[in-house]
């Protein structure tokens, strides 16, 4: 049976939610090895045993996350090489990617980022330019790397738990010889809405806020999203850069994207025309959100936005 | 200081995009220097600006690799203030994948270091056609050079560059010494127009065309024949179509509310 690496970072004391699904997607591909950067707690080790893993690999260092990724690819490589892995999977995180991408010049693997699934073959499937074509892709090597984005994958555990037995690997020397120090670290302050990246719905504000984000976070709470925003919003330091969905922003892929105050140019459309369901708000009925709309309002946000909100809070009671 | 910028030449995003021939490869007419690597290019001039400029010995060589056509991006780097221009282009090299590109963009940097050593590679965050990001951290892992990616800051002093990074959660300051491969944001800076100056003096500015051969590398090095990934298939996804447009008439908060219910969205 083909053995498939799954790298998991620093989870603390639970794993994520992308993790439990690049672990599915891993037993449904062969017998799943995890290799785990960072401190291994006792309810992560239970998790990674009910769903099916045959072994955890740690690193032999504890310094990796000083370094820019250069370490974690070498690290990774090890796993690869001493467990003859044939698919390594990672998350589609900007860093994952990056990982992924040294990590196939160390393995000379083929690697696919932004996957949305994987046949038994081997064979991903994502979206490229922007979401107007669907391809299938595959390495020719014999070992790929694949980088799988969330919310592709319903996490469920393993028919019967594995008993997973944990080894160490060695870190190749001099791989931080090389690499960019981590020299600070500062932690933003978390905003207790879902994250933008796998929310189920997310209501998305733009220049026509003119600085007021309260009617579209206001719409958010009522409706549990993430809020979103266009590059004129977060270049106009209205919300921060981290809520930029786009080209040069985060591709989002929710059930409900809301979309008010936006033109809709296509570095925006770029990040969001994946949602299944899309609702525009915006008084000029020329702006092209309108193409792609399922549900378009040709009206001022101000007047839309909380009415709706008061609305979805009547029928919620 | 010696700079190297690379510069994609990428289909032009506000027109429709496609994938041809057997081997699904982006169509590239109607290119244009990728937005993303004019940050990237803007970068480099500020560094070197700094430092005295082409006049005290600062060099900013844009490279890009592709057909014929990519000679554009290196003229339109050159408008903007690159001091020189390189291009690599080769029959062999279409459809390269990342590992190919990059295998092919190692060499040329080598190539380019030979009459005097290389302090900073420079590129954009991604091409806006590929959208991988793999190709500066792959440079770097094959040069066997330090890397620091999605820079929004970048400040080099001595033999060190220190740089900015923000990601979801957290925001870093990392330090590498130079030489060194940087990927640069949309945030890092605001990249100039080509002014009338810079137009007519990128005419007398020399680009050099690099072969395979140049570089010491094969045919089947690069190509469909050296990237480790193929596409069997692409098939187009019909254009979203526009649905239910409403005018306001008082009540469209409503409505609004009563689509998300009838699409069980509430
Ligand atoms: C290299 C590059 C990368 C980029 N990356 C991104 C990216 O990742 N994400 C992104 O979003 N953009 C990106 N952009 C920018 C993009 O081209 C647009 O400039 C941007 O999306 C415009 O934002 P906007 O729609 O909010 O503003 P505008 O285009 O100014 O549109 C504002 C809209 O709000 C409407 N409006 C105003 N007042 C009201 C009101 N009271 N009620 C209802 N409607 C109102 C107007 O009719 C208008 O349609 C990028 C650009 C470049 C060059």
């Amino acid at each position: 049976m083909a053995k498939v690496l799954v790298f998991i970072d620093n989870p603390g004391t639970a794993l994520k939610k992308s993790s439990l699904e690049l672990l599915t997607l891993a037993r449904s591909l062969g017998e799943s090895v995890v290799a785990l950067n960072g401190e291994l707690h006792s309810s992560v080790s239970t998790t990674l045993a009910e769903y099916g893993v045959s072994t955890v690999l740690r690193p032999s260092s504890e310094d990796l996350d000083d370094y820019l990724v250069a370490p974690k690819a070498a690290y990774l490589a090890a796993a690869a090489q001493s467990t003859g892995a044939t698919i390594v999977l990672l998350d589609n995180s900007p860093e994952g990617k990056e990982i992924a991408a040294r990590l196939g010049i160390r393995l000379s693997a083929g690697v696919i980022t932004d996957v949305v699934g994987v046949d038994a073959d081997g064979t991903a499937h994502k979206s490229v330019l922007a979401g107007s074509y669907n391809t299938a892709c595959k390495a020719s090597t014999p070992v790929s790397v694949l980088t799988v984005k969330a919310n592709n994958v319903v996490p469920e555990p393993a028919a019967a738990a594995g008993a997973a037995e944990t080894v160490t690997v060695e870190v190749p020397a001099g791989s931080t010889a090389a690499a960019a120090r981590i020299t600070a670290r500062e932690q933003k302050v978390a905003s207790g809405r879902p994250d933008l990246t796998d929310a189920r719905i997310v209501v998305a504000g733009g220049r026509g806020l003119d600085g007021d984000f309260g009617p579209v976070e206001e719409l958010a709470d009522a409706l549990g999203a993430a809020v979103g925003a266009s590059r004129a919003a977060t270049d106009a330091g209205w919300i921060s850069h981290d809520a930029q969905v786009g080209q040069t922003g985060k591709t989002v892929s929710p059930q409900l994207y809301i979309s008010a105050g936006i033109s809709g140019a296509i570095q925006q459309k770029a990040g969001m025309q994946t949602a299944q369901v899309i609702v525009a708000v915006n008084k000029d009925a020329e702006s092209p959100v309108f193409e792609i709309a399922d549900f378009g309002i040709v009206g001022d946000l101000f007047d839309v936005l909380p009415q709706a909100t008061a609305e979805i809070k009547k029928r919620k009671g | 200081m010696k700079i190297i910028v690379l510069v994609k030449h990428v289909p032009d995003a506000q027109f429709d995009r496609h994938l041809n021939g057997e081997r699904y490869t982006t169509d590239r007419d109607e290119s244009i220097l990728s937005e993303l690597d004019e940050y990237a290019l803007e970068a480099a001039l500020q560094l070197a600006e700094a430092r005295g400029g082409s006049k005290a010995g600062n060099q900013v060589i844009a490279l890009s690799m592709g057909p014929a056509g990519a000679v554009n991006a290196v003229k339109k780097s050159l408008q903007m203030g690159a001091t020189e221009g390189v291009h690599l282009t080769d029959d062999a090299l279409a459809g390269s994948d990342a590992a190919a590109t990059s295998l092919a963009l190692a060499a040329a940097v080598q190539r380019l270091g030979q009459d005097g050593p290389v302090d900073l590679i420079i590129t954009g965050m991604a091409s806006t056609d590929g959208e991988t990001s793999l190709v500066p951290a792959q440079l770097a892992e094959r040069l066997g050079l330090p890397q620091v990616t999605f820079a929004s800051s970048l400040d080099v002093d001595g033999g060190r560059l220190v740089a900015r990074r923000d990601a979801d959660t957290t925001s870093e300051t990392v330090e590498a010494t130079l030489p060194a491969v940087v990927s640069v944001t949309d945030q890092i800076n605001e990249p100039r127009y080509p002014n009338f100056k810079g137009i007519i003096a990128a005419k007398r500015k020399s680009i050099t065309t690099l072969s395979l051969a140049d570089i010491g590398l094969d045919a089947a090095q690069v190509g469909h024949s050296g990237s480790w990934t193929t596409v069997a298939s692409a098939e187009e996804r019909p254009p979203r179509t526009a649905g239910t447009i409403i005018t306001d008439e008082g009540d469209a908060g409503i409505k609004l509310v009563d689509f998300l219910a009838a699409q069980k969205l509430l």
